[in-house]
């Protein structure tokens, strides 16, 4: 379906990092989004997953190297945690105007898109974690971006909640083709569609293919542990996927947990 | 006293003749203000800090007199420098914000109130400065209120969209282009405007209530943040006339009848059961 086509370049880093006072947060990311291509970072706590997010974005500068953005890019952005505090009245209808204009029936599409039309009049206050997930992509994809940047973007959904969301990431890159920059909660699960991981810890460890990268040694030592158990792939229902070199990804790995974690207590990074 | 009636028209004769009146139309043009700035007060949890520059707003008023410069203008620098010096003292990282604004907050006023004993030449009338003395308001005054808050408002207008998505998530809103460090000190320069304005209607020590109470009151009534700005401004009005005709009838300080009113108003919104009033969802056989 999509793939094979050459694909535009949304945005280059190239040996990018950032210094903050004396302390290299992160350093020497070598880096590309396509449009309609997934990449996912994965890390540990610490590790410069969100300030590479962030030079993406374009609110760090790069200390060292390089990004290039192509000209007019438009982020779309799902955060991490977004708590609204009661005291600030928010419908789900404002929310989605809440960085640009958008019409009426913009916003209709917008939630219906992600199956959220009935909660267009409701308080964003009262919806569930998966709900109020939902109705962020709708806002960020309302705003037809080139890129769409998803801090973490199951976490604090419960599993089934986790299936549906991945499977509307997978829907949102290929219906509009957008170029999806994601940063993952959990070291050891990647969604399939993934085109490249890059595991950071301050640099880049090692990057590829989620099943390149599941074998590599690099990823074993770091964030694999004794069990062997490594990286898993997020399938869904349907059974293999098509790779942009043609190759059918096989679905033997389905969603399973590591659950030994001697040497990295912190796996699931919350903050 | 006849020239004055002359120069003026028929209508602001009448309106701003007498003090009652002047001291109305001042104090529902402010409230117009504190009601869309209170509603980022409160969302943006700044009570302690408005209440921190408005203290700071009588050591304006007498470093103003010992220069001899305009008193609205000494306030509004002296409020914008304290909440400039807070900002940076929080990029230090060192004490809490908390106790860094207990700092600055009683300091200020405290170095204010000694100054103000200094100053042996002129005769200050403190009980104005802390609770405002709105029955004084001349018509020059009301020029300044409806004047800066015609801008005030203006300004918020302008930058509604920008300034609410940095409220909601400074993150979001720069990582969509948006500056929320610029939204941020916009909302600061404009509480030390009506910190300078507001400061001879109800006094250093109640203008911060005039922010939060109308605004904590408009949340139980409003299902947006647009709604709830407009509200907390009627509110406010509300509260300063019934304020202003209590303290007529009843002969109390008319600045503290006015938070009084306010406050009266607010435990009223908390008997109406409006809390899931608005927010609805539908339900479609789902």
């Amino acid at each position: 379906m999509n793939a094979i086509t050459p694909r535009e370049t949304l945005i280059t880093l190239a040996q990018a990092g950032v210094r903050n006072g004396g302390r290299t947060l992160v350093e020497g990311v070598d880096l590309t989004i396509a449009r309609g291509e997934i990449v996912t970072l994965i890390g540990p706590n610490g590790s410069g997953k969100s300030t590479t997010a962030k030079m993406v974005t374009g609110v760090l500068k790069p200390s060292m190297g390089t990004v290039a953005r192509k000209p007019g890019l438009t982020v779309g952005y799902v955060p991490q945690k977004l708590t609204i505090d009661w005291t600030l009245p928010l419908t789900v209808d404002r929310l989605m105007t809440l960085t640009g204009r958008h019409g009426t029936n913009e916003i209709a599409a917008a939630l219906d898109a992600v199956g959220a039309s009935r909660l267009r009049h409701a308080a964003v206050q009262e919806l569930s974690g998966g709900e109020f997930q939902r109705v962020l992509f709708a806002r960020a994809m309302i705003r037809k971006p080139d890129l769409l940047v998803l801090d973490e973007p199951v976490q604090g959904v419960d599993f089934s909640g986790e299936a549906a969301l991945y499977e509307l990431i997978r829907r949102i890159r290929d219906t509009t083709q957008a170029g999806i920059l994601m940063i993952s909660h959990d070291l050891h699960v990647v969604m399939a569609e993934t085109d490249t991981v890059i595991c950071l810890n301050g640099h880049v460890c090692c990057r590829g293919t989620p099943n390149a990268v599941k074998t590599s040694p690099e990823y074993l030592r770091l964030f694999g542990d004794r069990s062997g158990t490594g990286l898993a792939l997020y399938q869904h229902h349907h059974d293999h996927e098509h790779h942009d070199d043609g190759c059918v990804v096989g679905a033997e790995h389905g969603h399973e947990h590591a659950h030994h974690h001697h040497e990295h207590g912190e796996h699931h990074d919350a903050r | 006293m006849s020239t004055r009636t002359t120069i003026t028209n028929m209508g602001s004769t009448m309106m701003l003749g007498d003090f009652f009146s002047r001291a109305l139309v001042a104090g529902i043009g402010l409230a117009a203000v504190t009601g869309p700035l209170g509603c980022f007060v409160v969302w943006r949890r700044m009570a302690y800090f408005g209440d921190t520059m408005a203290h700071s707003a009588l050591l304006g008023v007498a470093l103003s007199i010992l220069l001899s410069v305009n008193m609205t203008l000494g306030v509004f620098a002296v409020a914008a420098l304290v909440a400039g010096a807070l900002l940076l003292l929080q990029k230090q990282n060192t004490l809490s914000t908390d106790a860094l604004l207990g700092i600055l907050s009683h300091s200020s006023l405290a170095v204010g109130l000694v100054i103000v004993g200094f100053l042996t030449q002129v005769r200050i009338d403190l009980m104005g400065f802390l609770f405002g003395d709105i029955l004084a308001v001349s018509v020059e005054d009301i020029a300044v209120i409806y004047g800066g808050g015609v801008a005030i408002i203006a300004i918020l207008v302008l930058n509604w969209r920008p300034l609410l998505a940095a409220t909601v998530s400074p993150e979001l809103a720069e990582a969509e282009g948006l500056r929320p460090e610029v939204s941020r000190i916009i909302l600061m320069l404009l509480m030390a405007s009506v910190i300078a304005i507001a400061m001879k209607l109800v006094g250093v020590l109640l203008i911060t209530s005039l922010l939060i109470i109308p605004a904590a009151t408009a949340r139980r009534l409003s299902a947006t943040p647009e709604m709830m700005a407009v509200v907390a401004a009627i509110l406010g009005g509300v509260a300063v006339v019934g304020g202003l005709f209590g303290s007529r009838t009843w002969d109390t300080a008319s600045g503290p009848s006015i938070v009084v009113m306010a406050l009266a108003i607010f435990l009223v919104s908390l008997a109406v059961p409006t809390a899931r009033l608005f927010g609805r969802r539908e339900h479609n056989g789902a």
